[in-house]
């Protein structure tokens, strides 16, 4: 799995740190999203596809291969 | 698959109807949670499922192009094996018989059927026949205001109600150089929602960038000029010169095609659904019926009542949840704080929760005046939403006292 992120769509809900905070971080002052991993390891993948699907700017794509 | 709970053949597929967030993401968490049998798609632009949210902000202001809002082509719709009908629009439903009828004609029998059918602009009772009168809903409506705003240098726009899309939308006029008036009856923009303080906050923010504020007022007519509007008109006799309007008074959840029948459609107070599809805490209108998304009136255990959000995560977390009751999952244990957002200008509010004007509220870091903050809302004795500016991270970590209900005293006591 390889994670990207999209910082000009991000708005800053921090969904995807409450879904899976090993992937992903945000910064503190405007709550963009900011990758901690974009090839995580196997045990992150499901909350790693909990954030992408929650992310309410769709601002995270999964590439499953 | 097939259930055979009563006694039915029913190898017909789940029919979402409304191609918005809310229904591409009912189709979504379906496939991605293994239903194997047939999805529908009814929508009624023809444009492929897109995102909201940007429309009164990077759209209209012109950063992004149209396509970027598009959040699923048709083509990848098909290779997800959904059945997309784009352009139609649903005119009933017949529960007991489990069929939808569509504007072109046909009749399409459902497994379950999921109503994400949004909400539309709701509308002044005169003046939208004029040229230059705008609602914005639709990706169509914002074009269409877009190019008006384009054709005009420093067109005059009345915008009229200064609730968050009335309030972005002033903030992107004026920043591309019209002149704007930002009209509501309420004395402060977002008050009803973010109460006096906050609503302050953002009066005066709109009035350093040069927005005319008229606040108190109501509009009781429009001027027009060889079928054009030229001026607003308010209660207490100021014309307000406009090229344009935009009308931007709330939403009226699309609802009316299912009037008749026995799904349950709330009354219009906001305490009791907000007129959206009563549903219960699973998002369940009725046998085989659900709703998800603005349109929908969930039963809130935390809350008592009915609530219906038009919230872009909402959407999201509506459909995740009907679509585990669809695949037989069990249910989540936590219910979802609702989030939302709004940019005006350089400003990012966030907030988590249900803020109510009326609630209590507190600064408990920053300032409102340095428009960098995090302030909490306090209704019976318990922390109710968080809000905040410049500080998201911090606003995130309260987002679990919301979710708690913490007590309201211990909020008094970290600040006193």
């Amino acid at each position: 799995m390889k994670i990207e992120i999209d910082q000009v769509r991000c708005v800053g809900a921090g969904q995807c740190v409450l879904a899976a905070p090993e992937v992903f971080d945000q910064r503190e002052d405007d709550g963009i999203v900011e990758l901690l991993d974009d090839v995580p390891a196997e045990e992150q993948w499901a909350a790693s596809r909990e954030a992408a699907q929650l992310c309410p700017a769709a601002a995270i794509t999964i590439h499953e291969d | 698959m097939p259930d055979q709970t009563d006694g039915r053949e029913t190898d017909a597929p789940v029919v979402v109807v409304g191609a918005g967030a809310a229904g591409l993401a009912t189709v979504d968490a379906l496939r991605a949670g293994g239903h194997a049998g047939g999805i529908v798609l009814v929508g009624e632009e023809a444009h492929a499922p897109y995102d909201r949210p940007p429309l009164s902000k990077q759209v209209l202001a012109g950063t992004w192009e149209p396509e970027r809002v598009t959040l699923r082509s048709v083509d990848d719709l098909a290779a997800a094996r959904v059945d997309c009908r784009l352009g139609v629009r649903a005119v009933g439903a017949d529960p007991d018989a489990r069929t939808v009828a569509l504007s072109d004609g046909s009749v399409l029998a459902y497994r379950d059927l999921v109503v994400a059918t949004g909400a539309g602009a709701r509308r002044l009772p005169f003046g939208h026949d004029l040229e230059g009168v705008h609602v914005l809903r639709d990706l169509d409506d914002v074009l269409g205001m877009k190019a008006a705003l384009d054709r005009r240098d420093g067109a005059r726009v009345v915008v009229v109600g200064a609730g968050f899309l009335g309030a972005e939308v002033a903030a992107v006029a004026r920043d591309l150089g019209s002149e704007v008036s930002l009209v509501d009856t309420l004395e402060l923009p977002l008050r009803s929602v973010l109460g006096d303080e906050v609503g302050a906050m953002v009066a005066d923010l709109h009035r350093e960038h040069g927005v005319a504020l008229h606040l108190g007022h109501g509009i009781v007519s429009f001027t027009a000029a060889s079928g054009a509007v030229s001026a607003v008109v308010l209660d207490e006799g100021t014309e307000l010169p406009a090229d344009l309007v935009v009308v931007a008074i709330g939403a009226v959840p699309a609802v009316d095609w299912l009037r008749g029948t026995t799904i349950p459609i709330a009354g219009e107070s906001p305490d009791d659904g907000a007129g959206g599809i009563r549903c219960d805490e699973v998002g369940r209108a009725g046998d085989h019926v659900y709703a998800v998304g603005d349109v929908a009136a969930w039963w809130s255990p935390r809350e008592n009542r009915f609530v219906r959000l038009e919230h872009r995560l909402t959407a999201t977390e509506h459909a995740r949840t009907v679509s585990r009751e669809l695949l037989g999952l069990s249910r989540e244990a936590a219910a979802p704080v609702p989030y939302f957002w709004s940019d005006q200008y350089d400003l990012k509010l966030q907030a988590f929760g249900l803020p109510s004007g009326g609630d209590e509220f507190r600064v408990v870091e920053g300032t409102l005046a340095d428009r960098r903050f995090v302030g909490v809302y306090g209704h019976a004795g318990r922390v109710s939403a968080v809000i905040g500016a410049g500080k998201a991270k911090a606003v995130r970590q309260w987002r679990q006292a919301v979710a708690e209900g913490r007590s309201w005293d211990e909020v008094g006591s970290t600040t006193a």
